[in-house]
């Protein structure tokens, strides 16, 4: 199986990352290489065998849904990229 | 000053609590040579002149009944520190300052460590020689142009290089147990469950483990002492009962069973590996382990179900770096351009191989052809090492299928370079404790390393035989200093 330069532009699109036809040329090399390597996995026969989705596999604990920290506004934006302290600010959305 | 930084992390609290050395003269030794030795490029962020007053903060009324007590260290740059930069090696974050701490270095200066600065690592931990940092890559002290190894490729160095005391890492794949052993120090990868996650810059959340990389096996119990609890913070942390690691310490390993598993002799591994690996079975059998020989059949195809479930986690936990809340953002004419232009600029070229990967892995109908199966094959990779502890209490092999390499060497080729992890990837992936302890070097006298892997929560064991081999290999670094300037 391989990936083509379409599949390359698909995952890209999916993986909200804009590339240009040279870097997708090089992606389509390099992700072929790394699937190659991948597909050894399919020398396997896993039809019994259930999949490991944790180590831990004990269920989450459930948690009183309480307030911790409070007024705290400023610290969650002090790091936004945009120069507005009140919200977070993006490209206009609605026209 | 030279006598300061050659000790271990162990004597220099001896001699804190002794009275013989001062905060202040420890970390003034350590901010000195960390000056003279900036071309290894180990700190992205340094933070020298508030750890200078914490220091005389700590002369003048600390505890020296902490485990730690007035001791410097310097961090991987993935754990999140209050108000200081975290970069997590990337564009993408380099402009984030934390408003909270992570959990374990929370658990470092609770018990009076003082933080130096933070330490270069690969893009999101995502490498095998500390070339992928948007910050450069980092030199190692055992040669010229060598690399560190990686992801925790600064703190090896800078471990190595006798800038910090000790240091802490993280370990997805094998980022703390590959670069000690490429620079000659110890490295821990401790059960998964055992350190928590909170506050520290996800790769993949399900493998993701911080632990010690020290000078020596001691060290390594001691830092373990101070950053293994349980937290609540982090839902998968595991609330067992914590051994007295330092003090519990013992070389006595006579009857202990080790187990030699034959899938670990790999082609074109080199000879000197080979051998590295017998002289340590030699010892272990001097020291009165009893060796056994195991087969783990399914190691193989433990990288490649890797590169599975790890691009997979990695790609739903960077869904995060839009350019909104925090870090870098790039422009564009509407919301989804933002994002894409942000994305493509502020990651690196491997973190965006590994998110493409993670995406394709998971994306509709390749699902169960891929991830599923990645999953299946972690259960019967797991199912060995369980069948194997059935008879062995630990299992050694050698760390890495080669010594350090030089800068450049594999960058073009990316599957030779996920090569590296070939022998620590198992051991991630089944969730187990790992330490990697320097017992040898090559003929270009770059240090070579044997893992010692044990049972889960059985950190103690694990400690205690590599603690027992260490006294005999007496292995000495002998770095001659040529970075400094």
């Amino acid at each position: 199986m391989s990936i083509d330069l379409k599949t390359i532009k698909h995952i890209a699109k999916l993986s909200r990352i804009s590339i240009d036809d040279k870097k997708a040329k090089e992606l389509e090399k390099d992700l072929n290489s790394i699937f190659e390597f991948i597909e050894a996995l399919n020398k396997v026969d896993t039809k019994k065998v259930d999949p490991l989705t944790s180590i831990a596999e004990t269920s989450l604990k459930l948690r009183g849904d309480e307030v911790k920290t409070k007024n705290i506004r400023e610290q969650i934006l002090k790091n936004s990229p945009d120069e507005n302290k009140d919200f977070f600010v993006v490209p206009k959305v609605v026209e | 000053m030279s006598d300061i930084i050659n000790l271990t992390l162990s004597s220099l609290i001896n001699k804190i609590k002794k009275k013989e050395l001062s905060s202040q003269e420890i970390t003034n030794a350590y901010i000195a040579r960390a000056e003279k030795s900036k071309d290894l490029n180990t700190y992205i962020t340094t933070d020298f002149e508030n750890a200078i007053e914490k220091a005389k903060k700590f002369d003048e009324k600390g505890n020296f009944d902490y485990k730690l007590p007035g001791v410097p260290l310097a961090v991987k740059d993935l754990f999140c520190t209050n108000n200081l930069k975290t970069t997590a090696g990337s564009k993408i974050l380099s402009n984030f300052t934390p408003s909270y701490e992570s959990t374990v270095t929370q658990h470092l200066w609770d018990e009076g460590a003082i933080l130096l600065g933070k330490l270069n690592c690969d893009e999101f931990a995502m490498g095998s020689s500390n070339e992928t940092s948007f910050f450069g890559n980092v030199e190692s002290p055992v040669g010229k142009k060598v690399v560190p190894g990686g992801s925790s490729g600064g703190s090896a160095s800078a471990l190595a290089a006798k800038l910090t005391p000790a240091t802490i890492g993280t370990d997805t794949g094998g980022s703390i147990r590959q670069p000690a052993s490429f620079t000659g120090t110890v490295g821990l990868k401790p059960t998964y469950g055992s350190c928590s996650r909170y506050g520290i810059v996800a790769f993949a959340s399900s493998l993701d483990q911080a632990g010690p990389m020290t000078q020596d096996v001691s060290d390594a119990a001691l830092m373990l002492d101070v950053i293994s609890k349980y937290d609540t913070k982090d839902s998968t942390s595991v609330n067992f009962k914590r051994g007295d690691y330092f003090k519990s310490l013992s070389s006595n390993i006579k009857g202990k069973k080790i187990g030699i598993p034959k899938e670990y002799r790999v082609d074109g591994m080199p000879k000197e590996i080979e051998s590295l690996w017998q002289d340590g079975i030699t010892l272990l059998k001097k020291l009165g382990a009893k060796i056994i020989d195991i087969s783990l059949p399914h190691t193989k195809y433990a990288l490649p179900a890797y590169y599975i479930v790890a691009p997979a986690e990695a790609s739903s936990n960077l869904a995060r770096y839009d350019g909104v809340k925090y870090g870098y953002r790039s422009g564009g004419d509407n919301l989804i351009s933002m994002y894409e232009n942000t994305r493509s600029e502020g990651f690196g070229d491997e973190v965006k191989r590994r998110i493409m990967i993670g995406t394709y892995v998971l994306s509709s109908g390749y699902y169960d052809a891929y991830y599923l199966k990645a999953q299946k094959i972690r259960r019967l990779i797991k199912n060995d090492f369980d069948e194997a502890y059935k008879s062995v209490d630990a299992i050694l092999t050698p760390s890495t299928p080669s010594s350090a390499f030089k800068i450049g060497d594999k960058t073009n080729d990316p599957v030779s370079m996920y090569l590296n992890d070939i022998f620590t990837v198992p051991v991630n992936l089944s969730g187990l404790p790992a330490i990697s302890i320097p017992a040898g070097k090559d003929k270009n006298n770059y240090p070579l390393g044997l893992q010692l892997i044990g049972k889960a929560f059985e950190e103690q064991n694990l400690l205690n035989i590599s603690y027992s081999m260490e006294k005999e290999l007496s292995f000495k670094n002998n770095l001659q200093d040529w970075w400094i300037k």
